[in-house]
């Protein structure tokens, strides 16, 4: 067996062979009996949006930023009179917000671009349809399905605090205290920013 | 106990064990196979892991539309199924289940009977094959017939040295003349033996004939409803013939503890036990190249049946 300079004993890759299944077929099996049992779905898994109807704007944001533009959204404005104002305000009121989910492609834009998180991801998967026109939920079936939604992962201990946090303690001490940009950021650039000024041309925000 | 009554019983006897074990050998490839996957296997015919799925199998079987390609060659192809079904069906009347002639039908010169019968396999092969008018079926089929006439040879040498150890040609003569250090003495031409069984059979690794993922399905690729469910209960029937002869030849048949009241037990647990070994084996390995399929038949198993022959041989001279 010059040629195979590492070879074993003959044979010994068929009982390897032989052991691999025999060893695979005393441990359980990996199937997951879906219909009689619920699939055990990692808390932020990406079954389907939501929507918290209340948070909504209108500011069309999801929609334009949609790459197929499966959201369709109408709405009207109100006058809201507040007494003691001295014109009546005017807001934006919600008559419709569907989702073409034969259209989405679950790329959770929408989501990302939400300043005002009315749109949630949810685990929740089984709205198949046996119509492909049955897919264009409406808001109030988007609205549903926010019971759905898990709470958000707690904040870590160690990593920033929140805006409203740090905003909240900021104004509980007073105006001019040291903010945590101000202490972060040091007032001038170190020597090393004329070093290299080749190798960072895209950073154009910094200055 | 009148003749035509205890000819009745017998032959009910062996047609039900003909239906019954092959289903039970199916049905534990099915769940074996999967474990051995990972897998759980047919999990809801018959509301208890699946156990009713074969006998479902039969019934969609036998609701599906028989189909006869328009230039095959009509009775021939018809008729390949049952000539497929039927040598397997004939040589379980000769294997002997226990002691004190627990045989359908005894015979002195059985192991001769099996080996001729089983030989008529290839025939439904060919037939098959050049019927169905279908290039993936004559394929499959000359690809059988190289095969089952290759392997034909050690077949008949491994039998024939353990006929010669046992100096008689009957099953149940030879189950008697069994030794338990004859696992040892024969135990060359029971792996030869064993293995040429599979190909016989063609059943995986030696599944060149069928070879799905190249020949559709090789000489069975025009077969529907009936019929198909006719050659995959003969693939199963196979099995089961092939694990009940290399048990009455190599493994001493019914001999075990207690073996005048349970050896039909010990038969049967004998018999199971090589179909897992089967079932085991088709799980494990890939399929052999046509290639790889005569060298390992003409240039391993050929001559060590012939050097178990020598050895049974001077074995029995010096005893």
């Amino acid at each position: 067996m010059s040629e195979h300079p590492g070879r074993r004993t003959p044979g010994k890759g068929l009982v390897d062979g032989l052991a691999v299944t025999l060893k695979t077929m005393t441990r359980r099996s990996g199937t997951q009996q879906y219909p009689d049992v619920e699939p055990d779905l990692p808390p932020r898994s990406r079954g389907v949006i939501a929507l918290l109807e209340e948070n909504c704007t209108v500011c069309m944001l999801c929609a334009r930023e949609c790459p197929d533009w499966c959201i369709y959204i109408d709405s009207h404005k109100e006058e809201v009179v507040v007494p003691g104002a001295a014109r009546a305000r005017q807001r934006n009121v919600l008559d419709r917000f569907d989702i073409d989910f034969s259209l989405c492609m679950y790329c959770g834009i929408c989501i990302e671009v939400c300043p005002f998180d009315a749109l949630h991801w949810t685990p929740e998967f089984e709205y198949a349809e046996t119509d492909v026109l049955d897919l264009l939920h409406d808001k109030n079936r988007l609205g549903d399905w926010m019971q759905t939604v898990p709470p958000p992962p707690a904040h870590d201990v160690l990593g920033e605090p929140s805006k409203e946090e740090t905003t909240a303690a900021r104004k509980a001490a007073g105006p001019g205290a040291a903010t945590p940009a101000k202490v972060a950021r040091p007032a001038a650039r170190p020597a090393a920013a004329p070093k290299a000024p080749a190798e960072e041309p895209g950073e154009g925000a910094e200055r | 106990m009148p003749l035509w009554l205890d000819l009745l019983i017998r032959v009910v006897a062996v047609v039900a064990g003909f239906l019954v074990v092959p289903l039970v050998v199916g049905q534990m490839e099915h769940k074996v196979m999967a474990h051995m996957q990972g897998r759980l296997g047919p999990m809801y015919a018959g509301a208890f892991h699946g156990w009713a799925q074969l006998v479902a199998d039969g019934l969609k079987f036998v609701q599906k539309e028989n189909i006869t390609p328009r230039d095959a060659d009509k009775r021939v192809f018809h008729l390949a199924p049952v000539v497929a079904l039927f040598p397997y069906l004939i040589v379980l009347l000769a294997v002997p289940l226990g002691p004190g002639g627990l045989v359908a039908q005894s015979l002195d010169i059985g192991l001769f009977f099996v080996l001729a019968v089983l030989g008529v396999g290839v025939v439904a092969v060919l037939m098959s094959a050049w019927a169905s008018a279908n290039k993936y079926s004559l394929l499959g089929g000359l690809r059988g017939a190289a095969q089952l006439l290759g392997y034909e040879l050690p077949l008949v040498l491994s039998a024939a040295s353990v006929a010669m150890a046992a100096g008689t040609l009957s099953l149940p003569g030879i189950v008697e003349a069994w030794r338990p250090w004859w696992l040892l003495w024969q135990a060359p031409a029971a792996l030869v033996f064993f293995v040429s069984g599979l190909a016989e059979i063609r059943r995986p690794p030696f599944d060149m004939p069928i070879a799905d993922s190249e020949l559709v399905f090789g000489y069975m690729t025009e077969y529907t409803g009936l019929r198909f469910a006719f050659f995959l209960l003969a693939e199963y029937v196979g099995i089961v013939v092939i694990a009940a002869l290399t048990t009455v030849l190599f493994l001493g048949g019914w001999h075990g503890p207690a073996a005048d009241q349970l050896g039909w037990l010990w038969t049967l647990v004998k018999v199971f036990a090589v179909a897992f070994v089967v079932i085991w084996l088709r799980v494990s390995y890939p399929r052999l190249r046509e290639d790889q399929l005569q060298r390992l038949c003409w240039l391993v198993l050929v001559p060590v049946a012939l050097g178990q022959l020598i050895l049974t041989a001077a074995v029995k001279v010096a005893l």
